[in-house]
């Protein structure tokens, strides 16, 4: 039987990334992600890997850029506060088209906001967060065996779409500790080769990589590109779990921190019906056509988050009205309770049995 | 009839964007004779920054990347730690350098990274029309100071080479003038220097480089290389700031 260990969500993160390959990790401390930076400062040495605490996340999302650039697997972790001073360097590697990983255990915002368990920056990270038209690969991770799974999986997206991975966690997931164990990491044979990397023109033309698209038309070609690459992006790399949602009334959409409580409340039940729980791991590509064929069959959703109605927007174009959205949530750093969303999903099948 | 001067190789056989009389000609071409010398163009790996140079990799046949503004540094030190056999240098302006990416630069050198920095400073922003940089004079007027720069208010010029010479990690720091055949000679054993000092993982080497404006300092382009030796280098004098083998 595989061993099972304890190990806090950071340090499994950070774990799953060196397993996956990641030998460049770059980072600024910031709370609640500390134990990454200090995990990798001490790991990348045994590995033989590079670990800079760089003077800033500026800093550190651009040595990140650079040894992408030289085809090499790289990482940051940072929070919130500290992903905003990445977002220039994130909008580059989008255009630039560089795979890297980027991992965000969220705080409350806004500003420095505080050091709590959040969800607030959704839409910064899933609408691209930086400036420019993209999006990131944005992987939720709910439990501390998924901080390890996700953070190896987002480097096998980063290379084969050769583009920017966020893991987009929080206080919660990052602190605590559970038991996980550890799959033995194997890369897909069909990950395209890096034949663009920097790596010295020696026997063959030189590379460039670049996002500065400067003749008349060449951006816009450049961009009709990405897009088509997202476009692939959402048609395969959709992921979510579902639980007892095929005969629920309502369905509850939650992702990381707030859907552990919502597993909590769909194994507990409600009184006024039933419940289910459908869980988005990849918060973009959003599983929208599922929540869509929900939504036509009869079903109402309540979207339970820690941001004050971000993923609610999400459903609702999902829906697209043919759907009730309830919203129960938390922000600030709160955390979402059993109790209160019992109380909401109460309501909300008691309101549809009136009608 | 045999040939005596000739384009360098790695220089690619193009028309740059370059105003007439602007001194990043002379930089890209001593910076690939000296690559040339050194034969390290196949594990060359330059940086292109945001400024005039920003489509440097246009004009260099080796392997390029472009940076954010100012990050240049922080770029070329993913690259290096990535590939420590590689030669990887950072092209940079005034503006790149001296304001957006002063962390950047300064940690980069502290750190010691084994790169080259080859800083053109001509004391203006060029690609966006001629505003005041952190290392335009006292008492010039540009788009941003129009009355004269007033240390009141906008401070002293960053003297760079001076700066990063003091740093223990700084293995070569030189400032060195794109102004007459005999200061051209000399920046060029510069960008030699430096390159070495690099190939012999001696650690960080900066030569920054008083190169001519003529289009945004409002002069002809030989008044623009006489403005430089008569009163640009009294604001940042030349020499070796710092030199591990002296």
């Amino acid at each position: 039987m595989p061993e099972r260990i304890l190990m806090t969500g950071n340090e499994a993160m950070a774990e799953g990334a060196i397993r996956a390959g990641c030998r460049y990790y770059y980072g600024y401390p910031i709370t609640p992600q500390n134990e990454v930076p200090e995990y990798m400062s001490r790991r990348m040495r045994e590995v033989g890997g590079v670990f800079i605490q760089s003077e800033s996340e500026l800093a550190a999302i651009n040595m990140v850029m650079g040894s992408a650039a030289a085809g090499m697997r790289a990482m940051t972790s940072s929070s919130s506060p500290g992903i905003s001073l990445k977002m220039e360097g994130i909008s580059y590697m989008a255009g630039m088209e560089l795979p890297a990983v980027i991992a965000n255990v969220q705080r409350g915002g806004p500003g420095l906001g505080d050091i709590g368990a959040s969800q607030a920056d959704y839409w910064q990270a899933t609408r691209g967060g930086g400036h420019g038209d993209y999006h990131l690969i944005v992987l939720a991770p709910a439990s501390v065996q998924e901080m390890a799974d996700l953070a190896t999986l987002a480097f096998d997206l980063a290379d084969r779409y050769r583009t920017p991975v966020m893991i987009l966690a929080d206080a919660q997931i990052g602190q605590m500790m559970e038991p996980l164990v550890w799959k033995v990491y194997k890369r897909p044979a069909d990950l395209p080769p890096k034949d663009w990397a920097l790596t010295g023109a020696k026997g063959r033309p030189k590379r460039i990589i670049r996002s500065f698209f400067l003749h008349p038309g060449q951006l816009e070609k450049h961009n009709l590109r990405l897009q088509e690459k997202f476009a692939l992006i959402r048609q395969k790399e959709v992921r979510f779990e579902e639980i007892s949602v095929e005969d629920a009334d309502l369905v509850i959409v939650a992702y990381g921190s707030a859907a552990r409580a919502a597993k909590g409340l769909v194994e507990r039940g409600v009184d006024a019906g039933k419940v289910g729980l459908l869980r988005p791991i990849t918060l973009w590509p959003f599983p929208q056509e599922r929540i869509r064929r929900l939504a036509g069959m009869g079903k109402d959703f309540l979207v339970v988050e820690m941001s004050a109605g971000q993923m609610a927007d999400d459903v609702r174009l999902a829906v697209e009205g043919k759907a009730r959205v309830g919203l129960y949530n938390r922000i600030g750093g709160a955390v979402v309770t059993i109790e209160e969303m019992a109380g909401k999903a109460d309501r909300m099948l008691s309101a549809s049995q009136g009608v | 009839m045999a040939r005596t001067y000739t384009r360098p190789v790695v220089l690619e056989d193009a028309v740059t964007h370059y105003c007439p009389g602007c001194g990043h000609g002379i930089a890209h071409r001593l910076i690939a004779e000296a690559i040339d010398e050194l034969g390290i163009a196949e594990r060359t790996i330059g940086m292109a920054p945001v400024g005039c140079a920003v489509i440097a990799y246009d004009y260099f046949n080796i392997d390029m990347s472009e940076a954010p503004h100012g990050r240049t540094p922080a770029v070329a030190t993913g690259i290096k730690r990535a590939r420590p056999d590689c030669v990887v240098f950072s092209y940079q302006g005034d503006g790149d350098l001296a304001a957006i990416g002063t962390a950047e630069i300064i940690h980069a050198a502290n750190r010691g990274e084994n790169i080259c920095v080859f800083f053109v400073n001509n004391a203006v922003y060029g690609m966006t029309g001629g505003q005041m940089a952190p290392t335009t004079p006292v008492a010039a007027k540009t788009t941003t100071s129009p009355y004269g720069r007033n240390p009141e208010n906008e401070g002293f010029p960053i003297k760079v080479a001076e700066l990063l010479a003091n740093f223990d990690r700084v293995a070569y720091s030189t400032r060195v003038a794109l102004s007459s055949p005999r200061n051209v000679r000399a920046a060029a054993r510069a960008v030699k220097r430096a390159f070495l000092t690099q190939i012999e993982r001696r650690g960080f080497s900066i030569v920054e480089m008083l190169s001519p404006c003529p289009t945004y300092w409002h002069m002809a382009p030989e008044n623009a290389l006489k403005h430089i030796d008569e009163s640009f280098i009294k604001v940042f004098p030349l020499g070796v700031y710092k030199d591990w083998d002296k």
